[in-house]
């Protein structure tokens, strides 16, 4: 079979292309190197929804964040997945600052983005965010700066895309690709696929991609930012804190999450290794040291989790997001900060990219924008919630009990289309082991609830994938194999 | 909605849950235990090691074995429960919701509750350990479970962080089961644990205790392929030049327990700085009516001295019921009590003045292991009403002191007592 598209990479930025072009009556594939998708960048990121002034005005990541921003009104909407316009600071500690936050707003404002107000009334300021510095001389506040949860944005595109006749295949490292007579073959360590066209949404691997059909023309550098994420009701916070933007960076934020949590960062570091996502003591040490000049009274002490993500850097620092020389293969690149923000806006480039390659895109008569909301034990009230349990009983055992996730969620999460497979496919799809626990009570608990859905053994559930996993083998088993092992050796 | 009403709602079947429940039902009043697994015994029952119930029962036995003789005793007694039922809520005027998938949820009416939910360990996250996030990370008491109850081994060779009592415990276990245990390394200068798991767990089996030294990377992107320790200084900051490199596919964490609170914490009772809920003389929180013992009020070294909370916690309910207290006097009138010198916490936080002529049991643990000590308690007024020799004290062990405050002339208008563990004067002395 020949696909129409291939879509290589199951981030974010792959999915809701794949989410977008299943409007269209083409048969769309989504070709992914590891277990799971939202495995790179798109799990390990800030998921800030930036209102968009940050970026400079010849960037075309400007208009795209711009525009990409208004869209995820709409798409929060259809996809149901976790949205809020809370609203950013950047957050000014001295006089003369000022002024740049003032230049911000006014460019900003030129370019339609709404409500931007520097605020200099300190009372004011810290009403609107108490726990911020008394240090604080003026702000810049966005109101549609927003957050959204970027796993579970990528999940819900995914099966959206999905629902709408998507085909995802996962553990498809992509190893070759030729173009022959307007057809490219696909090779991946897990089979070939064929299609008339490719979009590389391949992140940090984008040029790699791009490099197999001889496209030379760009590099990306990881660019890794840890973050710490600090427990439930440890800290709360109304706003997304910015301190001072920085030539390469937006720098070290404070800001909450969507679940209630509080997290810090990232830094910026340029890796020379793909796939580095190593915390280190000394960042830590930075991010937290930055973190407290925002936010002095910051729960040090209720952290959960240290983890950091890479930032796809090319040296032009913009996106490249175009129709390249190889007729059929469209380079979405580079997809640093505002990506997450810009991410609907790039789908509908990549859509104007595919008219102009003369595909005919007609719309599905069956086409289907709207994702159902995952029903969740937190959202029921007591009512309903003994109905629930009445129709399934597995809504009564919960399994993870920082975050209250019945048995249900995870049997959800596992047979949702493009659905779990591993501890860590389950844990960012439904939570369970992301509260101050980590995974102590539960994680027997979901092994087993996998093992008995996926038919399959408890050696053979991992945590992410090959080579990541979590048992062994039965006690005794090792001990006695180690005997036999050493009698046959005499 | 399926309702209960009874006198006392028991949160947690463990070996504090079980005792208390037991102390209640044999008052003759209508309890009943809420348990959140499959069966009742809390943790106590992956805890297949011996020694326990040399206090309790004056014999040594495995944890499942001592545990059993309370479910016996429950059994026996014919006292309620609920299995794989999770309390999701409750509220100070002593109703608890729970869920569980035979029933949906579950309303219970009580008179008073006794919260027995145990504690959690400490996490890398908690602790935040730099490195990669590969699988083969466990906590200890998780890896237990896996071994003990699941049957299940989760690597072949180990280090251990962290000597706390799991985790020496777990470092013999697994050396049983035919795995490598490299090394446990503990930041602090001194064992965390207790003395005889020190000597019964490690130095038995040669596994290597690496004290004032703590890991400062985790290698492998996949599975764990090794750790990075180093030498801390004071500051518990990494000396640079000290790094040690060991190969391990599993890294256990047996780095501390948290007491279990947040039903506590969301049903509005006050929580003490390490974790617990504040509690009165009684064991009653600042909840009316609502009772802690065990391992969520304070993290014990033995089970025995769990089972004797309980049991306290038991009676102070069953009296509170019988009684209504008729005490709220005594509730206003309050003496507070501090935590002073190489105090870690003090328990209770409160004592009710009404209750003076009755024996106060305090309970604390020290911050640092400290040789020829005087134990301590000062008034506000600076005035020492009690003090006593110790020729050692440990931050892994419990102290118990078990005072008549009455007796000890504590002046009625004092308003708060700090327990403090201070050198002897004569050590003193010595060092001039």
């Amino acid at each position: 079979m020949i696909y129409d598209v291939i879509i290589i990479g199951g981030g974010v930025t792959g999915c809701c292309i794949a989410r977008t072009l299943s409007k269209y009556d083409l048969n769309i594939c989504l070709l992914e190197k590891e277990t799971d998708i939202a495995s790179g960048t798109s799990k390990a990121n800030s998921g800030v929804i930036h209102a968009g002034y940050a970026s400079p005005r010849d960037y075309i990541k400007r208009q795209l964040a711009i525009r990409g921003n208004k869209l995820y009104t709409q798409a929060a909407e259809e996809l149901n997945f976790p949205f809020k316009r809370i609203g950013s600071f950047v957050v000014a500690l001295e006089d003369n600052q000022i002024k740049q936050l003032e230049e911000e707003r006014k460019k900003g404002i030129e370019d339609g983005i709404p409500g931007l107000e520097v605020i200099l009334n300190k009372e004011k300021i810290k009403k609107m965010e108490p726990r911020l510095t008394d240090e604080v001389v003026g702000v810049l506040h966005a109101p549609t700066g927003g957050l959204a949860s970027p796993y579970e944005l990528t999940f819900a595109l995914a099966e959206n895309a999905s629902m709408n006749g998507v085909k995802f295949f996962r553990n498809r490292r992509v190893v070759k690709i030729t173009h022959q007579e307007y057809v490219f073959t696909v090779r991946t360590l897990a089979g070939e696929f064929k299609s008339r066209n490719i979009i590389n949404a391949a992140g940090l691997y984008a040029a790699q991609i791009s490099r197999m059909l001889g496209l030379d023309y760009f590099s990306i550098t990881p660019r890794k930012g840890e973050y710490i994420l600090f427990d439930r009701n440890a800290i709360q916070l109304n706003k997304i804190l910015f301190p001072m933007p920085t030539k390469i960076s937006k720098g070290i934020l404070v800001c909450p999450t969507l679940h209630g949590n509080t997290f810090i960062g990232p830094n910026a570091q340029n890796i020379p290794d793909l796939e580095d996502i190593s915390t280190t003591t000394s960042g830590l040490k930075e991010i937290l040291e930055g973190a407290m000049k925002l936010v002095p009274s910051l729960p040090v002490r209720s952290s959960i989790r240290n983890f950091a993500g890479l930032r796809a850097v090319p040296e032009a620092y913009d996106f490249i997001i175009d129709n390249t020389d190889v007729y059929g293969f469209i380079n979405v690149a580079g997809i640093l900060s505002p990506g997450l923000t810009a991410t609907f806006a790039i789908a509908e480039k990549v859509v104007e990219f595919l008219e102009l390659l003369g595909e005919k895109l007609k719309v599905k008569e069956d086409y289907n924008p709207s994702r159902p909301k995952p029903e969740r034990f937190k959202d029921f009230t007591k009512e309903e919630l003994d109905k629930k349990i009445q129709e399934d009983p597995t809504w009564g055992r919960i399994i993870c009990r920082c975050e209250t996730i019945p048995e249900k969620e995870i049997i959800d999460a596992i047979h949702a289309p493009v659905g779990a497979t591993t501890v860590d496919g389950v844990k960012f799809r439904c939570r369970p082991g992301m509260g101050r626990c980590q995974g102590g009570f539960c994680r027997p608990r979901v092994i087993e609830i996998l093992s008995r859905e996926l038919k399959k053994s408890y050696e053979e559930i991992t945590k992410r994938g090959e080579d990541t996993n979590i048992l062994i083998g039965k006690t005794k088993d090792f001990l006695l194999n180690q005997k036999r092992e050493g009698s046959r050796g005499k | 909605m399926k309702k209960y009403e009874v006198d006392v709602v028991v949160i947690g079947g463990g070996s504090a849950g079980l005792a208390a429940a037991i102390v209640v039902k044999k008052a003759d009043l209508n309890v009943l235990i809420i348990e959140r697994d499959k069966e009742l015994g809390g943790i106590t029952l992956q805890c297949i090691h011996n020694g326990f119930g040399l206090h309790e029962f004056e014999e040594e036995l495995t944890g499942p074995e001592y545990v059993q003789k309370f479910i016996n005793e429950a059994r026996d007694l014919n006292i309620p429960y609920l299995l794989d039922t999770m309390v999701i809520e409750f509220t100070p005027n002593k109703t608890v919701y729970a869920v569980n998938n035979k029933e949906g949820l579950i309303e219970i009416n009580a008179n008073a509750i006794i919260l027995a939910m145990g504690c959690r360990e400490r996490t890398r996250g908690a602790i935040n350990i730099p490195g990669f996030r590969p699988s083969g990370i466990f906590t200890a008491g998780q890896a237990q479970r896996f071994v003990n109850i699941e049957g299940y081994l989760p690597g072949r060779t180990f280090v251990i962080l962290g000597s706390g009592d799991i985790g020496m415990i777990m470092a013999r276990r697994l050396t049983w089961e035919g795995c490598e245990v490299k090394a446990v390394v503990e930041i602090q200068p001194y064992v965390s644990g207790l003395i005889r798991n020190q000597v019964q767990c490690l130095e038995d089996y040669g596994i290597p205790l690496i004290t004032g030294y703590t890991i400062t990377k985790i290698h492998g992107k996949d599975r764990i392929k090794g750790v990075t320790i180093s030498k801390v200084d004071h500051n518990f900051d990494r000396i640079i030049g000290s790094d040690k490199f060991f190969e391990c596919d599993t890294l256990l964490l047996s780095v501390g327990l948290i007491p279990e609170n947040e039903l506590t914490r969301e049903s509005g009772a006050e929580i003490s700085q390490m974790g617990g809920p504040v509690v009165d003389n009684n064991l009653e929180t600042t909840i009316d009516g609502v009772f802690a013992c065990g391992n969520v009020l304070q993290v014990h070294d033995l089970v025995d001295l769990v089972t004797a909370e309980a049991k306290r916690a038991g009676l102070n309910a069953t009296e509170y019921i019988k009684e209504r207290y008729g005490k709220e006097i005594g509730k206003k009138l309050r003496i507070k009590c501090e935590a002073g010198e190489n105090v870690n916490y003090i328990k209770p936080d409160l004592i009710n003045k009404t209750d003076l002529l009755n024996d106060i049991i305090f309970t604390f643990r020290v911050k640092v292991p400290e040789r020829r000590i005087l134990i301590q308690i000062r008034d506000n007024k600076n005035k020492v009403i009690y003090k006593k020799k110790r020729r050692y004290v440990i931050p892994s062990e419990m102290i118990e002191l078990k005072l008549n405050l009455n007796k000890l002339n504590i002046d009625s208008d004092s308003t708060n007592l700090v327990v403090e563990v201070i050198p002897r004067p004569e050590v003193l002395i010595e060092k001039d």
